[in-house]
């Protein structure tokens, strides 16, 4: 059983967890799927400002805080006692692209090559770790949501604005993975 | 039994109503009052989401890889398989009138459209791209020990603090 848990586990499953969490947070208690907005409760919660953005009363979104704090504690009891020994198969052409560019250690989910705390200082680790994460959460917020609050709650209530955002996901994140990142992978 | 409070907030809560429907802030959030603990039921939800994203590797840069280069078809059935079980969902919720646990009819608000979805959406792609991971995975990671995504989680949050900052400023 539990030499069966440690197994990658499949998209069917994950998709299938994944898309009841947004009956879960309806019925329990009328909230709309979204992990972005968490970044906006900890702006207003933490750094307010004068930003009239986030003045407003977090603590009823406290849930969202809640939440996302569930997310990190069940990711730290998966990789300490369900993590697979084995290294990620990935397909093979991403595999031979990525070691085209250097990238061969699959045995975390990470590339030990990029995320690592001693390349933090170089250029591509600022790329990767500062203006990346910048990007992600500026960007989700003036998209007005994230992978988890357009694609899946979106989509899943038929929202076509949602859809927009979604395709624009996409279109980025494909922009990047083609044009962009090949540049950056070798800097 | 639980009472119920007509809606007169003590502090005043956001009115601008653009600013909410825009982020997916709860428009039509709940007057029932809860005790802090009562927030648990969303914790224990999040932590069988952090064993889902881990286990089936979603939180993986490598993933995100193959997504974006077509070359698997893991992510697409992941997200897909999702949108499938929430339209599914919804549609029943909608269908039977289903009242959340404590009796209220659940309200879906809708979101309206503004550049922001696409200009927005175009750069969080281009940077979902190189850190291979949206918001909520940037949790999952840290909580996995990857230590150093906590410079990229606070980039991101310092980014969220930018928008708001600027927001007035930037095309919707």
């Amino acid at each position: 059983m539990l030499e069966t848990l440690k197994q990658p586990w499949p998209w069917y499953l994950a998709g299938a967890l994944i898309g009841l969490t947004v009956p879960y947070l309806l019925l329990v208690g009328n909230k709309t799927f979204g992990i972005s907005s968490s970044l906006r409760h900890l702006c207003a919660a933490c750094i307010p400002g004068d930003v009239k953005f986030f003045k407003y009363d977090w603590k009823k979104e406290a849930w969202n805080l809640f939440f996302v704090g569930g997310i990190a504690v069940g990711a730290f009891l998966a990789a300490t006692f369900l993590s697979d020994p084995n290294p990620i198969v990935l397909a093979e052409g991403t595999q031979e692209y990525l070691a085209s560019k250097g990238i061969t250690d699959t045995s975390h989910l990470l590339p030990a090559e990029i995320f690592s705390w001693e390349q933090l200082f170089t250029l591509r680790g600022l790329i990767f770790f500062v203006v990346g994460g910048f990007m992600v959460g500026f960007g989700t917020r003036y998209a007005g949501g994230c992978t988890s609050g357009h694609a899946i709650m979106g989509l899943s209530s038929l929202q076509w604005p949602s859809l927009a955002a979604t395709v624009m996901f996409m279109v980025g994140g494909i922009l990047m993975t083609w044009f962009i990142l090949p540049y950056l992978l070798t800097l | 039994m639980e009472k119920t409070i007509n809606k007169t907030p003590a502090v005043e809560t956001n009115t601008d109503f653009e600013v909410r429907s825009l982020d997916t802030m709860c428009v039509n959030e709940s007057q029932v009052e809860r005790p802090w603990w009562d927030n648990l039921k969303y914790s224990a939800w999040g932590v069988l989401f952090g064993i889902v994203f881990f286990k089936a590797e979603i939180i993986s840069w490598f993933r995100i890889q193959e997504m974006f280069r077509f070359e698997s078809f893991h992510m697409y059935g992941v997200i897909g398989t999702a949108v499938v079980v929430g339209l599914i969902s919804v549609q029943l919720i909608k269908r039977f009138n289903i009242k959340t646990v404590q009796g209220e009819a659940v309200v879906i608000p809708n979101k309206t459209f503004n550049k922001g979805q696409v200009y927005g959406g175009l750069l969080f792609g281009l940077g979902w791209a190189i850190t291979g991971a949206c918001p909520g995975p940037l949790f999952a990671q840290i909580g996995a020990g990857y230590s150093v995504i906590i410079v990229t989680f606070l980039s991101a949050w310092a980014g969220t603090w930018v928008y708001g900052y600027f927001r007035d400023k930037l095309p919707h």
